[in-house]
Parts: C-alpha cells; sequence; structure tokens
C-alpha cells in the first residue's frame, strides 16, 4: 500500500539520495538546517522501503460514528512497484455487496494529478474518476485519496521538529510536511518515524485553518521478506467530527508476482 | 416575633459600624462569585438534558454531522449575482470561510460539485472556476445551472439570482464554550468587514444558529446596558417622591445595588450561566427590593418628622416592619423559586437569582440600611403631603358605599376575562425572540424574505438495513415524500439524496434529461453512488446526508417562518402522510424548530406543578401568618385572580403566549401576596386588636397603607415595565403581563377584597374567634 512505498526515483531524487547518505555521514560536521534534516529522513525512509515489487493484502475497514454505529467494507488490493514514476494500485471492493466487484485502479504520480478508473460491474463498464479531487472522503470513510496514496517524496516538503519517544516504546523523528501537489485538505501534516526502521508510526493531519483534524496510528508492526515492515493495524481518528476508522491488515503476499498487465483497464474487468 | 425585632433593631442601631462592616463583608464574599460568571451562547440551553426534541436532534446530528452553521448571505447593489465580479467574490469569499474556526465544510455557488458527462466519463468538479474569464454565455449557462439545481435554488442561491449564500457548518468541540462560539462569529464579521472594504457594492446579512447563538449574549448585554440604568432611574425617582430626601434615596440605591451584585455574586457561585431571560434578574431584583426600603424608611421618616430621635425612629420602624417585610419576601422568594419546575433551564436560573436577590435585599434593609441612614444627615422638616391620605379616606368611603355594586362588578370583570384566557394560542418563533435593535434579527428578516428559511425539519429516514438506501423502493418512497414536501405551501427548500441520484444517472446517460430520474437497480445505484462519492473533494461529502452503513439518510426541509400552532400542525401533517404512504421509512423527525414548538407546551405543564407549589407554599404560610384558615384561604381571591385576569386581557389583546409567559402565573404569585399581606395584616389588626367593626377596620386598613400600597404597586409595574422594553421578546412579554398582573392586583385588593371581607365578615371571624383566644396573650400580626 501506497504509504509505504518504495522509491526509485527521478534523477533529482536520486540525487538528494547521495545527499542524504553524505549528509547522514558527515551530520555531525556539518550543520544543516531542520528542512535539510527532515528531507534527509524521507528519503532514508523511503529507500528503506523499496524493492518490494509487488504486494497483495487484504484490508478490512470499520467505520464508526459519534453514535457507535459500525459499518465494515473489505477491499483486497494489490500493489506495483514502478521505476522512474509513483505506484500502480488496484483495489477490489467485496463487502459491502452492493460494490462487490468494482474496482479502482490508479496510476499515482507526484505532483501531477493521478489517473484513476472505477470499473462497476453493474453496467460492466470502466469509468475514468476526475481525480483532481483527491481530498474526498474514501468510501465514506475518514481516510482521504490523499492519505492512502502512494507517498511520493516531492509531494512534501519536510522539516524535522524534534525526535521523541512515540508509539509502541519507539525513539522517532518527528517531522512536518506540507503537501506540494493541488487540492490538499491539508495545511500540513505531522509524522512520527522511528529511528529504527524508518516506519511511520503516527501521523497527524492539520485542516486549511490549520485546525487539528486526525490522528491517524499504526501499530501492530510486522517483518516481511526481505525485511519490510507492515502495519496490522491503522487507527485514524477525526477530532472534528468524533468519527473514527480502523483499517485491518491481513494475508500480506510480497511473493505472488504481478506485473503491468495486471494493472490495466482491462485487468479491472477480469477481477470477476 | 416582635421582642426579636426590637432586640434586632437595638442592636444594629447600637453597633452601627460593626452591622455596617459585617453587611459590606457579606455584600464583598457573595459579589466576588461574579468572576465566575459567563454568557451562554448556545439555544440548547433553553432544553434541559432530558428533552426527549433535544434528545432526537442530538441523535439524529450523531448519525450525520452537526448542523450548526453560519448563513453568510451576499446580496449585490445591482441585484445580479451572476456577474464576473460576484462570482469571483463568492469564490474569494467561499476560500476565507474555510478559515472559520471549527469549520467541517462550506458550502456555495463556486464550489457546488456539478456533475456533467464527458465522453463515457462522469466529471465532477466546482460550478465554475476563475470567474474573471468566464464568458457571457459561460454566465448564463452557470446561471441556468444554478437557479434549476435543487440542492441550491432558495438555499444558496435566490430563484430571482438576485442574492446568493456561502453556508459555512461548524462543529465546535465544546471544550470551552464560551469562547468557541464568539470565535466563529468574530470571523465571519471580519469577514463581512473585508467585504465592505474590498467589495463595496457587495451587502453581507449574517444568519444560521452560531448567529443566533450570538445574539443571546448579544440580547443580554444590550439589556443590561440599557434596562438596567432606565429602572434604576424610574424607580428611584419614585423613591424620593415618596420620601422627599436624599438620604433615604441615596440609602435606597445602595441597598438595591448591593442586592443585585451579591444575587448576581452568588450566581456566579452555583456556577449559573447568564442567559437573556436570567438577565433580567437584576432589573427585577431592583424592582422588588426598593419595596423593602421604602416600608422601612416611611416609616422612620414618619417617627422622625414627628419629633422622635432618628434612633427611635428606626427601632420602631424596624419595629413595625420585620414581620410583614420578612413574610412578604420570603413570598417573593417562594414564587420566584417556584420557577425551578420549569422546563427551561433559565427560567429556573432567573428565579434563583432573583430569589436570592429579594432575600438579600431584606437582609440589608434589616442591617445595612438602619445603620446608614441613621449614620447620615436626615432634615426632620415636616413636608405637607396629607393630601394624599384625604384623597385615600375618599376613596375608601366610596369603596365601602358601594361595596354592594362593586362586588358583582369585579367579579363579572374577573370571570369575564378568565372567559377569555382559551383565546391564548401557544406561540414561540424563537427567530423573533429577537427585536430590531438585535441585528440577528434584521439579518435575518433579510434573509428570509429574499433567499431562504431560518426553520428547518430533518428526517432521519431508515431503509431497514445497511446498505438499502440504494434500493429503488426506498428511494422512490424518499422521492414521493420529497414531492410530497415541495408541494406544501410551508417549504421553502428540500434538500434530499435522490436528487442526487437523478442527478448522477443523468450524467452517467450523457447528461440526457430524460434520465433525470433515479437508478432502477440497486447495485448499479450503489456504484453510481460510490463513483460519485469517490470524485468529491474535502468537506464537500454526503456523510452529512447518508449515514455510514449507508441504512438512512437526512432529508431536511426548510419551511418559512411560522407560528408554532402551524409548525406543529406541518409535523402532523409530515407525519401522517408518511405513516399512510410510506411507514417502513418513517423514523425521527427533529430540529430547533421541533424543540422550540414544543417547549411552551412541555413548559406550561411543568409550570403548572411549579405554581401549585408556590399557591400551597403561599397560603399556608399566610395562613400561619393569619393565624385563620378562613382568612387565609379569602386571600387565595384576590391572589390567584390577577394572574387570571392577566392572561384573559392577553387573549383578549394579543392571545399569543410564548415560553416567557408561562411562567409568570408562579412568578407573580409572590408579588401580588404581598398587597394582600399589607393591607389584611392591618385590617387584622384593627379587627382584632383594636375591636373595630370590619367597616371601620377596612378604613383603617386603606388609611394606614392605601398609599404605601398603591406607590409600590405603580413602582413595581413601573419597573416591570422597563422589562418590556427588552430586546429578547421572552423578557418583554413577561415584564409587560407581570405589569398588568400587579395593576389587577391593586384593583382587587382596593375594589374586592373590602368588600369581601365585609361580606363575609361573620364567616371569617368565627373561625377567627377560636383563635383569638389562643392568641390573648400573644401579639397580633
Amino acid at each position: 500500500m501506497p504509504f509505504v512505498k518504495v522509491i526509485v526515483k527521478t534523477i533529482i531524487v536520486a540525487q538528494l539520495g547521495f545527499l542524504t547518505l553524505f549528509g547522514l555521514t558527515f551530520n555531525l560536521a556539518f550543520a544543516q538546517t531542520a528542512e535539510e534534516r527532515g528531507t534527509e529522513i524521507a528519503i532514508a525512509a523511503d529507500q528503506r522501503d523499496s524493492g518490494w515489487k509487488h504486494i497483495t493484502a487484504d484490508m478490512e475497514m470499520i467505520l464508526r460514528n459519534r453514535a457507535g454505529r459500525e459499518s465494515r467494507r473489505k477491499i483486497t488490493n494489490r500493489q506495483l512497484e514502478v521505476d522512474g514514476d509513483g505506484d500502480k494500485s488496484l483495489s477490489l471492493f467485496k463487502q459491502p455487496k452492493d460494490v462487490a466487484g468494482t474496482a479502482m485502479l490508479t496510476f499515482s504520480h507526484g505532483l501531477v494529478a493521478d489517473d484513476q478508473w472505477l470499473f462497476l460491474p453493474s453496467i460492466k463498464r470502466v469509468k475514468r474518476i476526475s481525480s483532481k479531487n483527491k481530498s474526498g472522503p474514501f468510501m465514506g470513510s475518514e481516510f482521504a485519496f490523499e492519505d492512502l496514496a502512494s507517498q511520493e517524496i516531492e509531494k512534501y516538503t519536510y522539516k524535522l521538529l524534534r525526535e521523541e519517544a512515540c508509539g509502541e516504546g519507539y525513539q522517532c523523528y518527528v517531522i512536518e510536511r506540507i503537501p506540494q501537489y493541488e487540492s490538499s485538505a491539508y495545511k500540513r501534516q505531522i509524522t512520527w518515524i522511528d529511528k529504527d526502521q524508518y516506519r511511520n508510526i503516527k501521523v497527524e493531519f492539520y485542516d486549511r485553518k490549520d485546525s487539528l483534524l486526525k490522528t491517524l496510528e499504526m501499530t501492530g508492526f510486522k517483518e516481511y521478506a526481505g525485511g519490510y515492515w507492515r502495519a496490522d493495524r491503522f487507527e485514524m481518528t477525526n477530532h472534528q467530527t468524533g468519527k473514527s476508522t480502523r483499517l485491518n491488515w491481513k494475508n500480506y503476499d510480497f511473493e505472488s508476482p504481478l506485473d503491468d498487465q495486471d494493472f490495466s483497464q482491462n485487468a479491472l474487468k477480469r477481477l470477476l | 416575633m416582635e421582642q426579636f425585632a426590637i432586640k434586632w433593631g437595638s442592636w444594629v442601631t447600637r453597633n452601627r459600624i460593626l452591622t455596617l462592616t459585617l453587611s459590606l463583608m457579606l455584600a464583598m464574599a457573595a459579589a466576588s462569585g461574579a468572576q465566575f460568571l459567563g454568557f451562554t451562547n448556545d439555544y440548547r440551553v433553553f432544553f434541559s438534558g432530558d428533552d426527549p426534541h433535544l434528545l432526537a436532534f442530538e441523535n439524529l446530528q450523531s448519525s450525520y454531522t452537526k448542523n450548526d452553521n453560519v448563513l453568510f448571505v451576499i446580496a449585490p447593489e445591482d441585484g445580479k449575482v451572476f456577474t464576473r465580479d460576484t462570482l469571483a467574490a463568492i469564490s474569494d469569499l467561499t476560500d476565507r470561510a474555510w478559515e472559520t474556526p471549527f469549520s467541517i465544510r462550506v458550502d456555495s455557488l463556486s464550489n457546488y460539485q456539478h456533475t456533467e458527462a464527458q465522453g463515457d466519463d462522469l466529471t465532477v468538479a466546482d460550478l465554475y472556476e476563475d470567474a474573471a474569464s468566464l464568458s457571457d454565455a459561460d454566465l448564463a449557462r452557470i446561471q441556468d445551472i444554478a437557479v434549476t439545481e435543487p440542492f441550491l435554488v432558495h438555499r444558496l442561491i435566490a430563484a430571482d439570482a438576485r442574492v446568493a449564500a456561502i453556508n459555512i457548518t461548524v462543529e465546535t468541540p465544546g471544550i470551552d464554550q464560551a469562547t468557541e462560539g464568539p470565535q466563529v462569529v468574530e470571523h465571519v464579521r471580519e469577514m463581512r468587514s473585508y467585504v465592505e472594504q474590498t467589495y463595496p457594492n457587495l451587502k453581507v446579512y449574517l444568519t444560521g444558529i452560531m448567529m443566533m447563538n450570538q445574539a443571546f449574549p448579544e440580547a443580554s448585554l444590550f439589556d443590561m446596558t440599557h434596562l438596567v440604568p432606565t429602572a434604576f432611574a424610574i424607580i428611584l425617582f419614585l423613591v424620593f417622591l415618596q420620601l422627599r430626601g436624599f438620604s433615604g434615596t441615596v440609602t435606597t440605591f445602595i441597598i438595591v445595588a448591593l442586592s443585585i451584585v451579591s444575587a448576581m455574586g452568588m450566581a456566579g457561585w452555583m456556577g449559573i450561566k447568564l442567559t437573556p431571560p436570567s438577565m433580567s434578574a437584576p432589573t427585577i431584583i431592583l424592582t422588588l427590593a426598593v419595596a423593602d426600603c421604602v416600608h422601612v424608611l416611611t416609616n422612620w421618616l414618619q417617627k422622625y418628622r414627628s419629633g422622635m430621635d432618628k434612633t427611635a425612629a428606626m427601632k420602631e420602624s424596624l419595629r413595625i416592619n420585620f414581620s410583614p417585610v420578612l413574610l412578604t419576601s420570603l413570598t417573593t422568594a417562594i414564587g420566584f423559586l417556584s420557577l425551578n419546575f420549569s422546563d427551561a433551564p433559565p427560567f429556573g436560573d432567573l428565579g434563583n437569582i432573583a430569589a436570592m436577590g429579594v432575600l438579600f435585599a431584606w437582609f440589608y434593609a434589616m442591617t445595612l440600611l438602619p445603620a446608614l441612614v441613621t449614620l447620615l444627615p436626615a432634615s426632620n422638616k415636616k413636608k405637607g403631603r396629607a393630601y394624599g391620605s384625604e384623597i385615600m379616606n375618599t376613596f375608601s368611603g366610596w369603596v365601602i358605599r358601594r361595596r354592594g355594586m362593586l362586588m358583582p362588578v369585579v367579579s363579572l370583570l374577573i370571570v369575564g376575562l378568565v372567559l377569555c384566557i382559551p383565546r391564548n394560542q401557544l406561540n414561540d418563533v424563537f427567530v423573533n425572540y429577537f427585536d430590531e435593535r438585535i441585528e440577528f434579527r434584521t439579518d435575518t428578516d433579510f434573509v428570509v424574505d429574499n433567499l431562504t428559511g431560518m426553520y428547518f425539519i430533518d428526517y432521519s429516514l431508515n431503509a431497514g438495513s445497511s446498505g438499502a438506501i440504494s434500493e429503488l423502493r426506498y428511494l422512490q418512497q424518499v422521492q414521493q415524500f420529497t414531492d410530497w414536501l415541495r408541494q406544501q405551501p410551508e417549504v421553502i427548500h428540500v434538500n434530499t439524496v435522490t436528487d442526487v441520484f437523478k442527478r448522477i444517472n443523468k450524467s452517467m446517460h450523457g447528461d440526457d434529461p430524460a434520465w433525470y430520474r433515479l437508478p432502477e437497480q440497486r447495485e448499479m445505484a450503489a456504484q453510481y453512488l460510490l463513483l460519485y462519492e469517490m470524485s468529491l473533494p474535502y468537506g464537500l461529502d454526503l456523510n452529512n446526508q447518508i449515514d455510514i452503513d449507508k441504512q438512512r439518510t437526512r432529508l431536511s426541509a426548510t419551511l418559512k417562518t411560522l407560528s408554532t400552532t402551524n409548525t406543529l400542525a406541518f409535523e402532523d401533517r409530515a407525519s401522517n402522510w408518511l405513516q399512510q404512504n410510506a411507514p417502513e421509512i418513517h423514523t425521527t423527525d427533529a430540529s430547533p424548530t421541533i424543540m422550540f414548538s414544543h417547549i411552551g407546551m412541555r413548559n406550561i405543564i411543568s409550570m403548572l406543578g411549579g405554581t401549585a407549589f408556590a399557591l400551597v407554599a403561599i397560603s399556608l404560610l399566610l395562613i400561619l401568618a393569619f393565624r385563620s384558615v378562613r382568612y387565609g384561604l379569602l386571600t387565595l381571591i384576590p391572589n390567584i385572580a390577577p394572574a387570571a385576569m392577566a392572561f384573559g386581557l392577553w387573549g383578549i389583546v394579543d392571545a399569543e403566549i410564548g415560553l416567557g409567559l408561562s411562567v409568570v402565573t408562579a412568578m407573580t404569585l409572590g408579588i401580588v401576596v404581598d398587597d394582600t399581606i399589607h393591607f389584611m395584616s392591618k385590617y387584622l389588626r384593627a379587627r382584632r386588636a383594636q375591636g373595630l367593626e370590619a367597616i371601620e377596620a377596612v378604613g383603617y386598613a386603606f388609611s394606614t397603607v392605601g398609599i404605601a400600597l398603591w406607590i409600590t404597586s405603580v413602582a413595581l409595574a413601573a419597573g416591570f415595565m422597563v422589562l418590556s422594553t427588552s430586546s429578547f421578546a421572552l423578557n418583554a412579554e413577561m415584564g409587560l403581563l407581570v405589569a398588568i398582573v400587579i395593576m389587577f392586583a391593586l384593583i382587587v385588593d382596593f375594589l374586592l377584597l373590602p368588600a369581601l371581607l365585609i361580606r363575609f365578615d361573620q364567616w371569617l371571624i368565627g373561625a377567627a374567634r377560636k383563635n383569638s383566644e389562643i392568641e390573648a396573650t400573644t401579639q397580633s400580626v
């Protein structure tokens, strides 16, 4: 899933990566700005999580409203690492029954709007989604598209705020990142990245008027083949409306091969 | 009691400095609670926590989103919304609206998510962007879309396209109630100032729930700065006329002021939040506290001017007044405390504050007042005002002579007025709680006249199971209900999810108008909806209309401003329609409109209990004080009749009863009984202690308290008339009706009570005689 994605980036990013290694080595010798440190850490995290090529995983989504009522969705996700651009992902909706078989294909890009298609089994047609709007809720949940989308380095500017303990006993970098892509719902985000494995532990989302909108917390990290860490559970809480959404991840599969053929508009129709 | 009063009198006049110091310390201790006082800015304060209509509304909101809002209304001077300039201004203001503290959603013309077929795809995008570059054809096209889109017209755009609005939905966290609402209001008012400077040809009107909430403290402040000084001026003028001395008037001012600050301070200690009703307490305390001072000072001046020295005159005055002033203060306090029966907490608060104020006033009148007034210089020159008592003697002679005529005439008047009580109808139009001096009212009036309504009812319509809102049968029922609502003359706008389904269906079929209808298969509808939802930006999602389980949708009907009767009739009609045509989808209907429509009746019922409590408590007190069950029962007539008569008169003149009037009977009971107490105590003193015949005793009562009753009644009525100029309708109508009650009480006490006392003397005295043996050695009241 996108958060956690890999990068084989453009030349610019590669250069940044080089600077990072350079910077890490000479960290003590050269004074760096908080922005440089923040960018460095983001790149390091990105690099740690590259090279997984393809992933399949099942996701259960539990929506809760302030009245305490719950609603569940089930989705199977596939992801493909792409050289030189954002990842491709395909989400197949399984539950609720009314939308079972509906599938969404996303080609994510950096600052350019993503390409998105939705296959509607009831009319057996693929429809392009006008995806200038990345900020809307995903299936009525507290997750927006942009929260779930591939997190390319160039989507944000970074700044290291501080270092502190966080999550389940981690030591974390606390980094502020400001969206650079158009029509984001957020003025800024604050992320907690653990120093050990460079995993995203927590994210705070601040709305356009800079008030705390949501907090995302990830728990239950497991290491998969090749040293890739994935959380079992994502908990997103909306502080303004009192609603929340939990994602439970299951059946991570880094082995079953997937290629470009599996991420095409035609592939959407073949899923049923 | 009299022994105690004498001891009290001599102690306070001996230890004047100590008395002064102690009572001032008490006042300061009480008043320091004022630091905890704050204004409430939430209309929900009018409802108790277990009000079923409030609970229904809260419950509905927790399934969708809250709909506390600011409606930022824009009226271009040229009457054209669809110009490049105005549309650009709306875009600009929409962006700024997002900066509003606690905003969770902003709806406007510029961010309306218009759907369009583009080839085989569905485009969902802002209705327009970059207004400056729009061609005339674009403007015409945009106007055409806007004024025909049911979501927009009569809500965010007037049908004649002369006025537009931006709706800002806010969800305040409720951590610091006192500042959250004002922050929202401050922001939108800054936006208005910005418009005035940047777009001088646009006029801005601000309304919505958040603006109404803010109007409560603003009305309170208006009243505090306008009513209280006026009441002080009028009452002190009357006091001065009565006492004809500066030191007495100054002392009265001090006592009254201290009573008010002590009571308000205690309200702070008790954690009472100020509302417009409870902010009428200062005016009420002022009006009532004066009576205590006037009684003590009048008798003191009489003795002093007739040659006694200051201290002795004061002791004597305290001896005479201690019991009646205590009794009248207690009955008044009981009347106010009975407001705690009210279903609307602000009236309970008002009752508690006023009751405390009355008791503080009694205490200061018995301590601070004698100590202070005997320290101040005062002239003991006799001032001629005998003509007053001459008039009173003539008047009492007339009453006694004409009692045979007065009894039936006044009784008929009472009966006639009582028969008019049923003419009154409940009416709580909460928008009109504020008068035109409050900005919220004038702005809202403009918006109601030119754009949309402030009244609404939300319906949560249940499809029965998870995801079933996409079921054609459910959608058809919702659609039929929508169609029915749109035919009702009361309805201005209906916001319904079926419009969304129809719009998407049309766009999925190449924008063919023939497809502007509900999708026919459940899966197809659900998948269309998913596609549409995926295309919506932050803050413009459907979560405010569809619950998370896709089992219920919220339908909002905006109504014209209606009377309570019409609102309830409409609510019934709509419920019946649902019951007959779509019984399975009907769940709750709720809104502030519904809440305020029921509160009048709920409050009247709860206040019946309060009135009964006050009546029983006060009657028992009177029976004890008069030491006679029969005299006590007789006084029920002059105690109950005035309120009944006033409601009857109201039924003839106005005939609309709001929340403010439902507390009047219980509240005035404690006030009007004071006249009866004063008159009766003098009458009984003459009848029992001096052994006068009933006719002579009536004459004695008239000559001793007639003038004082006249003056205090005029003062009370004047005080409450000041309240009737309140900017807050509940206070204003309450003040007016109380003033009427007080004047009726005087009429009954002067014209009917003497006739009753004489007519039923045998029966009354029969009971009193038994008692008089017991009390032979004790003092009469």
